[in-house]
């Protein structure tokens, strides 16, 4: 397996969509291969990031006028 | 596998196990019912998702405010089109994704906005940063900081490539329904997501990545 050939399953190898076959065949070019293992486990460790950081907290006082529109909404019928 | 397409907006897949009902579609009857109660609770249960989907599209603090508020409200008002089969969170993603790009229509006016328009670029495809990171490199710097490098990171993405990667990877959302969402194919939700990811991947390289020297 090329490196190229590992970037293109590399996505499927990340979500875990792999046949076993396939995924033997990507574990074995990753023991070889400096590059590729830095591509995949920074590549994870990106999304990991992204999906445990809040980097857009909700602002406050937000969800009480949220919540006055829809009761203002709802008086309009229901 | 075709499934029948019901109505404009449902097009989303019914979710596994056919007689199982999803705690939401119980919470959306009630609402039918007309107890407003159980709105808030969906409110509650995905303010915090809509917030940051219209976030990423708008990047802008108060069009998200008025955009939440008008895909809660829209939402609402439409519930009797929403089909039990299908996700309620899938379906108010859907109108939090149009309500955003809308908004955003509405304030560059005359230019064009769109997120299937191709992005054509090279940048990340071919991973260049090749230096490891760091162990836990995000321990290196304050929430405050590493927030504002996050932030800054992903709103350099194209647009059409960001969306993607925050429906797919942050709001976890499945391929399918990505594509369904905004209109896309599976292929190219496939292409986006790998290319957003390999960006992000690079460009948060600068500041992980296992320093030379002993320096920290
Ligand atoms: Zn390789």
């Amino acid at each position: 397996m090329t490196c190229s050939e590992f970037l293109a399953l590399l996505d499927d190898l990340i979500d875990d969509s792999v046949s076993t076959d396939t995924r033997t065949e990507l574990e074995k070019h990753l023991k070889g291969c400096e590059h590729c293992e830095v591509t995949f486990n920074t590549t994870r460790k990106t999304i990991e990031i992204y999906r445990s950081h809040e980097i857009y907290e909700l602002p406050a006082g937000l969800r009480e006028r949220l919540h006055s529109a829809i009761m203002a909404r709802c008086k309009k019928g229901c | 596998m075709e499934f029948p397409q019901p109505k404009a907006m449902a097009t989303i897949q019914p979710i596994a196990g056919e007689n199982e009902q999803h705690p939401d579609v119980a919470l959306v009857e009630r609402v039918r019912n007309g107890d407003v109660s159980a709105y808030d609770t969906l409110v509650r249960k995905y303010e915090r998702q809509v917030f940051r989907i219209a976030q990423h599209i708008t990047q802008n603090r108060e069009d998200a405010e008025d955009v939440m508020q008008d895909a809660f409200l829209k939402a609402y008002e439409k519930l009797d089109q929403f089909q039990g089969n299908s996700k309620f969170y899938t379906w108010l993603v859907r109108i939090a994704v149009n309500e955003s790009l809308m908004r955003l229509r509405k304030r560059r006016t005359g230019k064009m906005v769109s997120i299937d328009e191709d992005v054509e670029t090279d940048e990340g495809n071919v991973p260049r940063d090749l230096a490891d990171w760091a162990p836990d490199p995000e321990q290196n710097y304050t929430q405050a900081e590493l927030a504002e490098i996050l932030r800054k990171t992903i709103q350099g993405l194209p647009q059409g490539f960001r969306i993607v990667f925050v429906l797919r990877d942050v709001e976890g959302l499945s391929t399918e329904e990505t594509a369904e969402t905004l209109g896309l194919s599976v292929p190219a939700v496939k292409s986006r997501l790998l290319r957003a990811r390999l960006q992000l991947r690079e460009r948060l390289s600068r500041y992980f990545r296992r320093k030379k020297g002993g320096e920290k």
